[in-house]
């Protein structure tokens, strides 16, 4: 392995954040698939079903289906079981809504940046990431 | 991201707070979805007004108490109550108050109280063209397709942001190129004819079409030329559920497709597929397959009825007498129109303001729970745990009136 990349994508929510990831192998709706009350995948037909996002860098390939995971979003990082950042493969303005009315209302930032493919599968296999505006580093 | 000096007016307060705080919730989520600007809008319609928990109502109160008032003529749709019928919806009380005071949160930033997903049955609906803001997956899909409306793709908090500022980012569907069709849907002619002019045979090729073309915009060839309103209704609902489908043409029936080239635009399509009636019969299937248990209820009017369908129904009750509770659910306005003394001896459940899917109305569903709705299907299972069986609404109606599920299975044969 060669010295840690800093991988560079755009930035959907900015802000810093740094924690263990939990890498999702599938596009995962929030709603009717995250339960905001504990922060467990609660969708039965997801292959990560029953896995905590609490606390997490949420490594998500893309978010999926209703505009109700907005609210979702927004109730978890209220509730304080939400990921502390979210790191995507393509832009997805329902989950980057979510944090920015959780940002309005509470103060809580839980940045999103989304990545390349490449970039993507590279922080897709790392332990732990910090994100800072659009720039994600390995650690 | 370009703006003009009355936004940026308005984001620095001009027209108070609440408006600047939704200009800039607005601005960057526009600039998240790839707009370069902003555009004007005629009429916004908010889903937020269901509740899902606490940060959706501090969000609407935040607004409200900011002083907010929607710039546009402003529709809601279904909450988490019946105001016109109460004591319907069976909620705990501590969410039946929370749901009450989004509702007047929304209400009281003046905002039209009608609580419908079918606003396109209020007097007055959009044109062909007109640039508005709606939220609720079956009326954005109903709003592009049937009317020729553009709106995005709206929802929770975004709906109310283009409400108090009366814009909406200037992408998508609000654009020529972003309403080409990039898929084509044969109907084969295997499919009985008399299977497309029911609700339950669209509203299964609804949910074909959701599984079939990914976030692709459908042109469907082969629809009959007068399939109705009610009709293009349960398609789109059906496929907005199963799929991400926001828009479809239907070649001689919907208004930006009067040929298969208008609807492409001139581009090709990159998916070409043809729907057989083993395909409905499968989709039928899986939306709710037959049952030999007991019949607990009959559900209709996901979305919400027409007059139209309201009038069938009950002409059709009247001559052939449920024995199990059949529920509709229905606008309060279209219900204004309708002769009461009728709809009392009917013995029909009425439900407004919200719906049979989201909250709990029907009263202790023992066995299955008959449905014309694809929508009702697809959501109530996972919604309520309540056993959908998917059928015509002929198919409900007799269902009701023997007590036990009856279907016509010859309508789903191949021809």
């Amino acid at each position: 392995m060669g010295p840690p990349v800093t991988l560079v994508g755009r930035s959907l929510v900015a802000g810093t954040a740094e924690g263990r990831t939990v890498v999702l192998e599938e596009p995962l709706s929030f709603w009717g698939g995250v339960d905001p009350r504990t922060g467990l995948v609660i969708d039965g037909h997801h292959p990560q079903h029953g896995v905590s996002l609490a606390g997490s860098v949420l490594v998500l390939p893309a978010g999926r289906g209703s505009s109700s995971s907005s609210s979702v979003l927004a109730e978890s990082i209220r509730a304080g079981t939400a990921p502390v950042a979210i790191v995507l493969s393509e832009p997805d303005p329902i989950l980057a809504l979510g944090a920015i009315v959780a940002r309005e209302l509470y103060g809580s930032v839980v940045p999103i940046v989304a990545l390349d493919p490449a970039a993507f599968a590279v922080a897709a296999g790392a332990r732990a990431l910090r994100i800072d505006g659009g720039a994600v580093e390995p650690r | 991201m370009e703006l003009t000096a009355d936004e940026r007016a308005m984001r620095d307060g001009r027209d108070g707070e609440a408006a600047a705080t939704a200009m800039r919730i607005l601005v960057e989520t526009a600039e998240v979805m790839g707009a370069s600007r902003l555009l004007a809008i005629s009429r916004a319609h908010i889903d937020g007004c269901l509740y899902h928990g606490e940060a959706g109502l501090a969000f609407a109160e935040l607004l409200r108490i900011q002083g907010g008032r929607v710039a546009v003529p402003t529709t809601l749709n279904v909450a988490s109550l019946d105001l016109v019928h109460p004591g319907r919806v069976r909620l705990d009380a501590e969410t039946a108050a929370a749901g009450r005071r989004l509702m007047d949160a929304y209400v009281a930033m003046g905002c039209r109280p009608t609580f419908t997903c079918a606003p396109y049955q209020l007097p007055d609906p959009p044109v062909l063209g007109e640039q508005i803001a709606w939220a609720e997956s079956n009326a954005i899909v109903f709003a592009n397709a049937v009317l020729g409306a553009r709106t995005e793709r709206y929802g929770d908090f975004i709906d109310v942001c283009c409400a108090l500022t009366g814009r909406a980012p200037a992408v998508g569907l609000h654009t020529d190129e972003g309403r080409r069709a990039r898929a084509v849907v044969r109907i084969d002619a295997d499919v009985r004819p008399g299977l497309l002019e029911e609700s339950a045979g669209l509203a299964a090729l609804g949910t074909v079409l959701g599984h079939a073309v990914g976030t692709r915009i459908p042109a469907i060839v082969g629809l009959p030329p007068e399939t109705d309103a009610d009709g293009l209704k349960a398609l789109g609902a059906a496929a907005a559920s199963s799929g991400a489908i926001a828009m479809f043409h239907a070649v001689g029936v919907t208004p930006e497709a009067p040929t298969l080239e208008a609807a492409l635009g001139g581009g090709r399509p990159d998916l070409e597929l043809v729907v057989r009636a083993a395909d409905l019969r499968a989709a039928r299937d899986e939306l709710g397959a037959a049952f030999d248990g007991t019949l607990g209820a009959v559900s209709l009017g996901t979305p919400h009825a027409s007059a139209t369908e309201l009038d069938r129904i009950l002409a059709t009750v009247e001559r052939d007498r449920p024995v199990v509770p059949v529920y509709v659910n229905v606008a309060r306005d279209v219900l204004a129109s309708t002769d009461p003394e009728r709809l009392d001896a009917s013995g029909i459940i009425v439900v407004s303001d919200t719906c049979t899917y989201l909250v709990p109305v029907i009263a202790d569903a023992e066995g299955c729970v008959m449905t014309d709705s694809g929508k009702w299907a697809w959501y109530a299972p996972g919604n309520l745990g309540l056993r959908p069986v998917f059928a015509t609404t002929r198919e409900c109606l007799r269902s009701a009136a023997l007590g036990r599920v009856w279907r016509d299975d010859a309508l789903w044969d191949p021809r």
